[in-house]
């Protein structure tokens, strides 16, 4: 709270700079913008431009987030997690083999928790995935280094180094992270995925490393005409995200662990 | 005096035309390993030279791993990706081939050295990303549609 009270002060200091600061931004967009129109030939998608992979490693220039409001989002819709599901292949796990119960365990990166007020009755629905805290305690707890944090702000799992211990899912406190337990097939060239590793929301870093604008629960959620996530920069004072933030009062889940999640929530 | 050049000539001719010979029948060789028409079948060999790649292949897939997904480096010279865009195999119904086969590209080889391949446990084995750098060579195979989109389900 303190650091949010700090940040806030300091960028009413340095008004005039960020001023200057976004009008080159713009010039800088518009001169892009203008330069890319006379290179491109017509015919070929300014598309496949954009979405070149990225070279450089990421800097904590950026801090990805997102921010959901609760009122736009619908009781009874599943178009986020729908979508999560296409977009990370965790629709092609198919149970098979034995009567176990773990043969039928799915990931789950994306969970919609329906929440009454007992003296009220009111209802809310608020998606739950990987909240991306800013100190995040299931990369406190692994002990191989495989839960970490990228300096864009993504907590991520690198399968190559997890022993599937499950440390971290014991450490969230969100409940969010998924164990895969059975052998995995058909996986998406783009989300690599397999057998006694843990996994949970990424913000779609594939999206991100290709430098697409947003991620997949984002799109779904607006092409079903909620528009309840919003997904951006949360260093960026102009991006839609922060605009967004400045405008409604917004809460973290869980405030009292002061984690600083780059998931926020409104109207709970 | 004449005979003799002209036998050193005819000589140095045939030598010629045999390292020739054995070069067209090298380039057919590597060519039975990429998708025709693909970038890499215009290529004389791989990102390294074929020798470097058949030992050195791990290494470099291995020691880029971590910058690829703790730095988000996407767009470099070694990719996993990249195997499987080129070394893919079509069976006759224009269905691509898992690489890890035993009858495949990477199966194959491994296979023969007894390497455990795990990279497929995790890694999708088949193409399936719109715009991939084969996409020319898939569309030549004519299995752009089921490229661009998911596997076929429950394959393998």
């Amino acid at each position: 709270m303190n650091e949010n009270a700090t940040r806030i002060a300091s960028t009413s200091d340095e008004t005039p700079a960020s001023t200057v600061d976004a009008g080159r931004r713009g010039f800088i967009g518009t001169a892009a913008g203008l330069s890319a129109a006379a290179l491109v030939a017509p015919g070929v998608f300014l598309h496949s431009v954009a979405a070149a992979p990225r070279s450089e490693p990421v800097t904590d220039s950026v801090r990805w987030g997102l921010l959901i409001d609760t009122a736009k989002c619908a009781d009874g819709c599943s178009a986020c997690v729908d979508a999560c599901d296409r977009e990370n292949g965790l629709d092609l796990q198919e149970p098979h083999g034995s009567e176990s119960k773990w043969e039928h365990q799915k990931s789950v990166w994306i969970r919609k928790v329906k929440l009454q007020d007992n003296q009220t009755g009111r209802i809310t629905n608020l998606p739950m995935m990987c909240q991306h805290c800013e100190h995040p305690p299931c990369v406190d707890v692994c002990p191989t280094g495989a839960s970490f944090k990228r300096a864009d702000g993504i907590v991520m799992v690198d399968r190559h180094l997890c022993i599937g211990c499950r440390y971290c899912m014991m450490a969230c406190p969100y409940k969010a992270r998924s164990f895969i337990h059975q052998n995995t097939s058909g996986q998406l060239t783009a989300v690599p995925r397999g057998k006694g590793c843990v996994e949970s929301c990424n913000l779609c870093v594939h999206r991100r490393d290709h430098g697409e604008e947003s991620t997949a629960c984002v799109d779904a959620c607006a092409q079903e005409g909620h528009g309840a996530i919003v997904f951006g920069d949360l260093k960026d004072p102009d991006s839609a995200i922060s605009q967004r933030l400045r405008e409604i009062p917004s809460r973290q889940i869980r405030e009292d662990l002061v984690l600083n999640t780059g998931v926020r929530y409104a109207g709970v | 005096m004449v005979k003799a050049v002209v036998r050193a000539g005819l000589l140095t001719l045939g030598l010629v035309w045999v390292a020739l010979a054995a070069d067209t029948a090298l380039a057919d060789g590597v060519k039975r390993y990429v998708v025709e028409g693909s970038p890499a079948a215009e290529r004389e060999s791989c990102v390294e030279p074929t020798e470097r790649m058949r030992r050195m292949h791990m290494e470099f897939i291995k020691h880029q791993r971590i910058s690829t997904v703790h730095e988000g480096i996407r767009g470099t010279k070694y990719s996993l990706t990249g195997c499987v865009d080129c070394h893919i195999s079509y069976d006759e119904n224009r269905n691509p081939r898992p690489i890890d086969q035993p009858d495949q590209f990477c199966g194959a080889c491994h296979n023969y050295a007894a390497v455990d391949l795990n990279c497929f446990d995790c890694h999708a084995s088949v193409p399936n990303r719109p715009g991939a750098d084969a996409e020319a060579a898939h569309r030549a195979a004519g299995v752009v549609g089921r490229v661009a989109s998911t596997p076929p389900q429950g394959g393998r």
